[in-house]
């Protein structure tokens, strides 16, 4: 069939004033590493180098949880809570103003297209921080006795970097907990940029503390005797590490880690919202997403329509320069998770399953992907057990609502699901039966500052946002 | 005169609604604070404890779905029970601790009314600990709480009273089971009788086979088989000592299991930190 062509529309990255050095921001103050170490940020579009960001060794690590300490103890701890939602409020107004500027960063250094970082990222950020900036003074309202942990160290993926930095930092100030929080190493940008925000808003220094680095830098973190909580998001594998890692102490996780979400269609369903539907699940952000709907469950006797008309909508993607405004699916954020995208792939193929991929164009340089989905998919290939964090789904079948459910849940994880259908009863059954924290029905990949996100079983301990997010942050009081 | 033998009571483990001897053969002596022998109860090996979580999680499939409504009902029928055996539990507790009749009384009045306090929360918890959200586009989208599955319990072993252990055993059971969640409960190595005499309470009370289980026996051996285990999703480890918290803890990471401990004995966190938030979005529009 043929396609719209579409004319050019790149955005520009002029508003972005780039460093080409970013140092690691302690007690309110952009200090060089103590490490004396840098390394480098890539633009995974172009796979060429963005900036470099300092190294944080186990000194730094020292120096920032100390500033968080003090600045607990003497300045954030004796604030009213009223003047503490403040510099939430504030926060969220800086970071709407520098809107535009965000997203072409976020763009530059995670790939995802700039319709995305400009529509979904950069403005839920901003949601995150008015939403907890009313909070602060309501706290009585969701514990007695509200108390903060402390200091909190928050250990944020590459996959929404702003985003993720406001569901850990917005809940944890609005509660009177001090910051060290530690960007992923291949999208450190934004968070430096929210360091100058932090700095605008005339947030006491040291309250919150952003220290750049790899794996061993938050693992270093993690077990520094001066943090009282951990909040991370990322693998599970790293998840029970640090769940590990901290049995011997009184330190307290939550814990927001993979998915391998079912995103299950009725013969009842809609069909053509219910294909716009599975391409936001999946397709999303390069499908960077733990809670993407990565198996696609269908019920049987409507398996060859849909999966005809997904492929049809599938290949309607544009895949390539993420910069341009008209870009469906950006680049792959790096290197190492395009090899592991590949080696899952390879298994799907090895063990049986069918796999169609759409024939579009995709760039020669940096990190790419084409929109895959694969067939006669069983529960024990890989590709339906194991997180591939990329653009690929899979495809199940089934024929009654029992046999849905027990597919669903036939998994370690239980972040999200999903659920198609145009019968209200239908919906609410298939929804008490998932084991799943997240359930869009007839939507999916939707997120809202008030809404509570978390998984069960193996997909994490612990809520964010909402009411229920606070509790992650508060204790309460004698 | 001579006067009457006694007739001295078995003490088994409560598996499945069914009272069963442990497999491995094995039990351990319980003495009275004067040193007499009191009774030689069961002491649960790891096919036990296996057993114990298989039954678990084939009543959780039933009581889970229970309502509310009902699930307080039948908590409720074991304080009703628990009142009706008052006496059998007074005199228990003075023969194992030696305490006045005036302490015992007062315990089990306790752990009756206990009972009764989380009876009544069942059909409130969506109430307090969940939520309706307010969405920033044309959703509804709600939160609530649901039980977590297959809990299991050490019970908190510092004593209220001079005896205590009935107290502190209600205190961690009836908040996992008001839940709607099954339990696997490991009673106190030295006082486990106490226990056992409250599975005939359970066993009379219209609970289903499975959603309470009871063992017996070292607490040593059973931490470690208990973090390992795959199909407990969480353990009250209140009553275990800081090595075996974290030897727990350790354990329990691979299927990252809810681990908690509590102080207080009437407490909503006792309830709603073995259930799972589960939030549903669902569009507004014609």
């Amino acid at each position: 069939m043929s396609k719209f062509e579409y004319a050019n529309a790149p955005e520009s990255s002029a508003i972005l004033n780039l460093q080409s050095r970013y140092q690691l921001f302690i007690n309110g103050k952009f200090v060089a590493p103590k490490s004396g170490k840098y390394f480098k940020s890539i633009n995974p579009a172009t796979a060429k180098e963005l900036a470099e960001f300092a190294y944080a060794n186990n000194s730094d690590i020292d120096l920032a949880v100390k500033s968080a300490r003090t600045a607990l103890t003497k300045v954030w701890s004796k604030l009213p809570a009223a003047e503490r939602g403040k510099y939430l409020f504030r926060i969220a107004r800086i970071l709407q103003e520098r809107a535009r500027e965000f997203a072409v960063a976020e763009t530059l250094d995670n790939g995802k297209p700039i319709r995305e970082s400009r529509d979904t990222d950069i403005p839920l950020a901003a949601q995150h921080f008015f939403y907890h900036g009313g909070w602060a003074d309501k706290l009585d309202f969701v514990v007695k006795n509200p108390k903060p942990y402390g200091v909190v160290a928050q250990i944020i993926p590459w996959n929404f970097p702003l985003l993720m930095l406001a569901w850990k930092i917005a809940p944890a100030l609005a509660t009177g907990n001090t910051v060290v929080l530690k960007p992923a190493e291949t999208t450190p940008l934004t968070a430096m940029l929210f360091a100058q925000v932090c700095q605008q808003a005339g947030l006491p220094d040291g309250v919150v503390n952003i220290i750049t680095g790899d794996g061993a830098t938050g693992a270093n973190l993690v077990k520094h005797p001066g943090v009282n909580k951990i909040a991370f998001t990322g693998s599970t594998e790293v998840g029970k590490a640090i769940a590990r890692s901290i049995a011997d102490s009184d330190k307290v996780a939550t814990l927001e880690l993979g998915g391998k979400a079912a995103n299950i269609v009725f013969n009842d369903a809609a069909i053509d919202e219910t294909v716009e539907g599975i391409v936001n699940g999946i397709f999303f952000n390069q499908g960077h997403v733990c809670c993407a709907g990565s198996r696609l469950l269908v019920q049987e006797d409507i398996a060859n329509e849909l999966v005809l008309k997904l492929q049809r909508r599938v290949s309607l993607i544009r895949v390539g320069d993420p910069m341009d405004k008209n870009t469906d699916m950006g680049a792959i954020n790096s290197a190492a998770q395009l090899q592991k995208i590949n080696e899952l792939v390879e298994s799907g193929n090895k063990e049986g399953a069918q796999m169609w991929q759409s024939d579009c164009k995709l760039p020669t340089n940096g990190y790419w992907f084409a929109p895959t989905i694969f067939t006669g998919v069983s529960q024990s290939h890989r590709i339906a057990r194991e997180e591939i964090f990329g653009p690929v789904l899979s495809v199940l079948t089934f024929r009654t609502p029992q046999e849905a459910i027990e597919k669903a849940n036939n998994t370690q994880y239980g972040l999200s699901a999903g659920v198609w259908s145009d019968k209200g009863s239908k919906i609410m059954w298939t929804a008490k039966h998932l084991k799943a924290g997240v359930i869009w029905a007839n939507t999916f990949n939707k997120f809202d500052a008030a809404s509570p996100f978390g998984g069960y079983k193996e997909s994490g301990w612990g809520r964010e946002g909402g009411k229920h997010g606070l509790l992650a942050y508060l204790k309460a009081g004698k | 005169m001579m006067s009457r033998i006694e007739v001295m009571k078995t003490y088994k483990l409560f598996i499945n609604g069914a009272f069963v001897r442990s497999e491995s053969g094995r039990s351990y002596e319980i003495k009275n604070s004067k040193g007499k022998f009191l009774a030689n109860p069961a002491q649960a090996s790891r096919k036990d404890l296996r057993d114990a979580v298989s039954a678990a999680k084939t009543a959780f499939i039933g009581w889970s779905e229970a309502t509310a409504y009902n699930r307080g009902q039948i908590l409720y029928r074991i304080a009703e029970m628990l009142e009706g055996r008052r006496d059998q539990f007074v005199s228990e507790i003075i023969a194992q601790s030696g305490v006045t009749q005036k302490i015992a009384d007062s315990e089990v009045s306790q752990a009756i009314d206990l009972w009764v306090w989380y009876a009544g929360w069942s059909d409130k918890l969506s109430s307090v600990g969940g939520n309706q959200n307010p969405i920033a586009a044309q959703f509804y989208n709600f939160t609530t709480p649901e039980p977590l599955g297959a809990i299991a319990i050490f019970p908190n072993q510092k004593a209220k009273s001079a005896s205590g252990t009935l107290l502190n055993i209600v205190a961690s059971l009836a908040p996992v089971i008001c839940a709607g969640n099954t339990a696997i409960l490991i009673a106190p190595q030295s006082a486990p009788l106490t226990a056992m005499s409250l599975a005939e309470v359970l066993a009379t009370s219209d609970l289903p086979a499975g959603v309470a289980n009871i063992l017996t026996g070292k607490s040593e051996e059973l931490v470690s088989w208990v973090g390992s285990h795959m199909e407990i999703d969480g353990v009250d480890c209140s009553g275990l000592s800081n090595s075996d918290q974290v030897a727990i803890k350790v354990s329990g990471a691979e299927n990252l299991k809810r681990i908690h401990k509590f102080a207080d004995d009437k407490s909503t966190e006792r309830i709603l930190k073995f259930m799972e938030q589960k939030t549903v979005w669902q569009p507004i529009g014609i």
